[in-house]
């Protein structure tokens, strides 16, 4: 396992490496500012991390074997992530339908770069503009590399998920999961916060760094 | 107490074509993979063959030039992709356990998968012959030469999915390997006990385990530019082509370490079973080996030299290539410090390890001259990279692979090769090889570009090519001479007894061929050469080397076979194909994608052994 994670540490490296390498390179918008809301996404990462310490009390309360503790810690350690890739699906669809409403009248200089490009559509005499500027993998190299990056990010999650609900299902069997095998829970778990630990090094590096200038 | 589901009943074939499909025994999927793998290496030898033939003369015409591209490309990726590492593979399979007295691997169902599914992605990748043509854009796949603008065929996807799938198969063995090496090693066998090969494989298997994501990603990258339009690689939106570049020597030069270590390994084994002296400074090869590992993720730019990086990274990749020639020196130094005032004793094993030595010496000579900025800039992108990178590969791997298929016949079949039709096989390949190769050095310093379809009389380069390819048949000979040797001693050779190389390490301390659970009682090893300690009557407590008074055979459970894997590899490849096709086909994906998580969940559910 330590082995998979260590590959899987190359897999986002590469794939971090690559959006760090375009960072700041599209030629199009639009860009991070425009689309990222940071509070939104800090309440996704929250649950996300909370996730993190119901799976640590899910495993506790197996080792002690207590079966139902375990089941609503990892129940609800499934929930969370289920949670996270609903806020990342709400997320990429706002993204998609990306929409700015600009005011023709402003001065130039206080619109960002894409708000610009929408105000040189403005009429003669019209006070404000309105138009869909989505931001699709295909609209610039920051699509490309955002959706590529997160996606991935969303498909380990989404397979978390399917291990832990199958962990939850297999331990009403009688004898399936037990303290005994504790290994088996131990693995997810791993995997678990691994993939939470990837989300930190995103959000910091693609959101964070994204939106505040200067990086 | 745990109930089968999808409830089929166990395969239970002893003998026949099911036993095989169905098999989980590490000898067989190693010999699997050698038979599998030599076939793939066979017709990527026919491919160089027909570009040997095309070019054996000023303007010839035997092949069209967009055949030509398909036939270099494919022939660079099956030589490296299905020839040299799953060959490596079919020796890491059958030999690493018994040299480290395990009874299999540790996971060795995942072992069948990893088998199936490398079978799955060369058949994935040689369809695309008969599939509207295979890829043609070199093995490395240069952006902006595989975009769709450029290359709307389907080769390339062919040739991206197919990869992927080899990367599933590759990285499944070596998770299982680097777990079977640190887990199921003998009572006793401490690391620096451990035999040098699998000291190689082990290195080899964590190489690939950190290698083979950063290929994946560059080509999910290029898979998402060709087939959603993305712009990773897409120079009018601002894409990078060198970023590709960058991405595939990240991985690429790795690779090559993964291809040239376990031969390394394997004549480590050699040399001292026919010397009949320890491997000389048994630590510093080991951590030759380590360093050489360590710093092949130090030089991948060397590749670059002629895109314009700039003077500092040039001077830093120089300096550092330049350097990762001394761990290579000092196994070479050590291998002849080995044989030096040996009792040697010239079997054919021996000849194609000291082959080995002699050409992989002119290769890394080569290298050198190469890893030197300015005078690479004259050699990039001529015969004499050829010329390079087959003296390594071929003079190298090749060699040394063979060297082992000579050495563990006896082992792998119960049966003695024909020793004259052995040693012969080896002189014939040694000139053939030269003869192909060693002109190509003058015909690249002559300035010939490499992957040219052809050229022109008044250039100067026929006398040379035509020897080329005089060598390129002789060496088509060589293999015909190891075929037939190999195919009529398997059938009727002389019965071999369990050691016949007075050998040192523990897979010699059993029959020939071992039986089906290897160690009756698991030895306890005392000593880097444990069963050279064994025989030469040390004594110690603990179970004996090659001991065991095989009475207890009866009590050893191995694992049952499972049709599970081959069934998770079959979803792959179809998910694979759906892939490749892409629009209404990923339809096709997604029911291959099911059928493997039918497959994978079946295999979790199935207990090991069934209760009797």
């Amino acid at each position: 396992m330590w082995a998979f994670l260590g590959s899987d540490c190359m897999f986002f490296g590469s794939l971090i490496a690559t959006y760090l390498v375009y960072k700041n390179r599209s030629l199009s918008g639009p860009l991070p500012v425009d689309v990222f809301s940071i509070p939104t996404t800090s309440v996704s990462t929250f649950v996300l991390l909370m996730s993190s310490m119901s799976m640590v009390l899910a495993y506790a309360a197996l080792r002690r074997n207590r079966m139902k503790t375990f089941r609503i810690w990892l129940a609800s350690t499934a929930l969370m992530g289920m949670t996270f890739l609903a806020f990342q699906v709400f997320e990429f669809h706002a993204f998609a339908n990306h929409e700015v409403v600009v005011d023709c009248t402003a001065p130039i200089g206080e619109l960002t770069a894409l708000e610009q490009s929408v105000a040189a559509d403005c009429e003669p005499g019209q006070h404000e503009i309105e138009k869909q500027v989505g931001l699709t993998p295909r609209t610039n190299l920051f699509g490309s590399t955002f959706f590529t990056l997160t996606g991935f990010h969303g498909a380990h999650v989404t397979l978390g998920v399917v291990w832990l609900l199958s962990m939850f299902f297999l331990s009403f069997k009688k004898g399936a999961v037990t303290p005994e095998k504790e290994l088996n829970l131990d693995l997810a778990a791993l995997y678990w916060h691994f993939v939470d630990i990837v989300w930190i090094i995103i959000f910091t590096v693609v959101y964070l760094f994204g939106v505040f200038p200067g990086f | 107490m745990t109930t089968v589901p999808f409830a089929i009943p166990r395969p239970t074939h002893p003998t026949g074509v099911w036993s095989w499909i169905t098999t989980i025994d590490h000898k067989k999927i190693g010999v699997l993979y050698g038979v599998t793998a030599f076939v793939l290496f066979i017709i990527g030898g026919l491919e160089a063959l027909l570009m040997r033939i095309q070019l054996a003369g000023p303007n010839q015409d035997i092949v069209s030039p967009e055949v030509f591209n398909q036939l270099f490309t494919m022939h660079g990726t099956t030589m490296i992709f299905l020839a040299v590492m799953p060959l490596s593979a079919a020796f890491f399979n059958f030999v690493i356990p018994l040299q480290i007295g395990a009874r299999d691997v540790a996971f060795p169902r995942l072992n069948a998968f990893s088998y199936w599914t490398f079978l799955g992605g060369a058949i994935l990748l040689n369809s695309s012959w008969f599939l509207g043509g295979a890829t043609n854009a070199g093995w490395f796949g240069y952006a902006p030469l595989t975009s769709t603008a450029q290359n709307p065929g389907n080769g390339i996807d062919f040739w991206i999915i197919s990869l992927q799938v080899l990367g599933v198969a590759s990285l499944a063995a070596a998770f299982n390997f680097i777990v079977t090496i640190v887990n199921m090693r003998a009572p006793g066998m401490s690391f620096m006990r451990m035999p040098l090969f699998t000291w190689m494989t082990f290195i080899t298997a964590i190489l690939l385990v950190l290698a083979f994501p950063v290929i994946t990603v560059a080509l999910i990258e290029l898979y998402f530019d060709r087939t959603f339009g993305m712009n990773f690689f897409n120079v009018a939106t601002g894409g990078d082509p060198v970023l590709w570049q960058h991405l595939f020597w990240v991985f690429g030069h790795p690779e090559v370490y993964i291809l040239i270590l376990p031969a390394m390994g394997i004549v480590s084994e050699i040399l001292p079973t026919f010397a009949k002296k320890p491997l000389f400074g048994y630590s510093t090869v080991v951590l030759a080996g380590a360093i050489i590992a360590f710093m092949g993720w130090m030089v991948w730019s060397h590749h670059m030299f002629t895109v314009g990086l700039g003077p500092i990274p040039t001077a830093v990749f120089t300096l550092t290539t330049m350097a990762i020639a001394v761990p290579t020196g000092i196994k070479i130094f050590n291998w002849m410090a080995t044989i030096w005032g040996g009792s040697m004793e010239y079997k054919a094993p021996l000849l194609f390890a000291l082959g080995f030595i002699a050409l992989f010496t002119i290769g890394g000579i080569s290298g050198i001259m190469h890893a030197m900025a300015s005078s690479d800039a004259q050699q990039q992108d001529t015969y004499f990279i050829v010329a390079h990178i087959h003296y390594v590969l071929f003079g190298g791997a090749i060699v040394a692979v063979v060297g082992g298929i000579y050495y563990w016949f006896p082992k792998i079949t119960g049966r003695m090769y024909n020793e004259a039709i052995g040693k012969l096989n080896f002189w014939v390949m040694f000139v053939g090889m030269n003869l192909v190769f060693f002109p190509m050095h003058f015909l690249g310093l002559d300035g010939m570009p490499r992957r040219i379809y052809t050229y022109d009389a008044n250039m100067g380069w026929s006398l040379w090519n035509g020897v080329s390819t005089l060598g390129a048949l002789v060496l088509g000979l060589s293999f015909l001479i190891f075929i037939y040797n190999i195919v009529t001693s398997w059938r009727n050779g002389e019965a071999a007894d369990g050691d016949p190389w007075d050998g040192r390490t523990l897979e010699w301390s059993m029959s020939s061929p071992p039986p089906e659970y290897n160690f009756a009682e698991i030895p306890t090893v005392y000593d880097r050469d444990a069963w050279w300690a064994e025989k030469r009557g040390q004594v110690h407590h603990g179970v004996p080397v090659g001991g065991g008074s095989g009475e207890e055979e009866h009590s050893i459970h191995m694992p049952q076979p499972s049709y599970w894997p081959i069934v998770v590899s079959i979803g792959l490849v179809i998910a694979g194909f759906g892939l490749v096709y892409h629009g209404t086909y990923f339809a096709v994906a997604a029911f291959g994608v099911l059928i493997g998580m039918i497959g994978v969940y079946a295999w979790s559910f199935e207990p090991v052994n069934d209760p009797e």
